[in-house]
């Protein structure tokens, strides 16, 4: 997974994607604010939705709480 | 009791130029892609026959010595092979324990051969478990543009995947189409004319064309 371990923590990419959606809502905005290329962010929000860690809305992304715990920690 | 070999899965459909590509959701070296993940970049799918072979250990130094002027053309690179996640991760490493080369883009594992048969990549006459060398260009809306296919003994020309590239969007941008060995700088068809009227025109005007004759005209971009 690239953006969530098997133990439920994120990797370094999924971090940082996490941290970028304060800032960044949608899938093209936060490729450009991390600098990672827009397939992976595509795919790393894909699987940090289905992990709870953000959802989705008409294209626009937030970090639930239980993502904001994760980047606290 | 002799164990029966597994047929090679049927193809049910291979890609056209100008259809759309066939979706695909797959495992990769970067996480589970989809076609759709590329929309808005043009895509070049690629296959090889296995990891841990030495053609396609060239090839993929060439691909990933190619990347950094893909990405100035918004081109983005995904390798696939019938092989697993864990075979593509030690090739990955040991190419760039090697050979100093890292690998940029994701390998698809297609250890079921979903995405190669969709793609049509397995050649059973030449081998029914490997993928041939084949280059598929997709444009940012997700359209076949073009398709490349070499045997499993050829190693493909880099040169010549972004030549194509610059091609195809060169004509995009232009609305021109390019000559044999064109390369960019050089100049480009104009399109020939489709009625007789147009193919008069064509000759008697001064549009700055070079008109060798009526369907035979280059230009400068």
């Amino acid at each position: 997974m690239p953006c969530v371990n098997a133990d439920g923590t994120v990797t370094e990419s999924g971090r940082a994607m996490l941290l970028g959606l304060k800032d960044a809502a949608t899938a093209e905005a936060l490729a450009r604010a991390t600098g990672l290329p827009l397939f992976r962010v595509r795919s790393g929000l894909r699987e940090m939705a289905r992990a709870g860690l953000v959802v989705e809305l008409e294209g626009a992304y937030r970090v639930t709480e239980r993502g904001q715990v994760l980047v606290k920690t | 009791m002799e164990a029966t070999p597994s047929p090679t899965p049927p193809i049910t459909h291979l890609p056209r130029i100008g259809s759309p590509a066939p979706e695909f959701e797959a495992p990769t070296t970067h996480g589970v892609l989809k076609l759709e993940d590329y929309r808005g970049s043009w895509l070049i799918l690629f296959s090889h026959p296995a990891d841990f072979t030495p053609v396609c250990t060239t090839e993929f130094i060439g691909f990933a010595q190619l990347y950094p002027e893909l990405k100035k053309r918004n081109v983005e690179l995904l390798g696939l092979s019938i092989d697993s996640i864990y075979a593509h991760i030690a090739w990955v490493r040991n190419i760039e324990q090697n050979f100093s080369v890292t690998i940029p883009f994701p390998v698809i594992a297609d250890l079921n051969k979903e995405v190669a048969t969709a793609y049509g990549m397995i050649m059973p006459g030449e081998s029914k478990t490997e993928a041939s060398r084949c280059v598929f260009v997709i444009d940012p809306e997700g359209i076949v543009r073009a398709m490349i296919y070499y045997p499993l003994t050829t190693g493909r020309n880099m040169d010549e995947v972004l030549r194509l590239v610059d091609a195809l969007q060169t004509t995009d941008k232009h609305k021109v189409a390019t000559p044999a060995n064109w390369k960019p700088g050089d100049k480009v068809i104009v399109p020939p004319p489709t009625t007789q009227e147009m193919a008069e025109e064509r000759l008697s005007a001064k549009n700055g064309f070079e008109c060798t004759d009526w369907y035979f005209c280059k230009k400068e971009l």
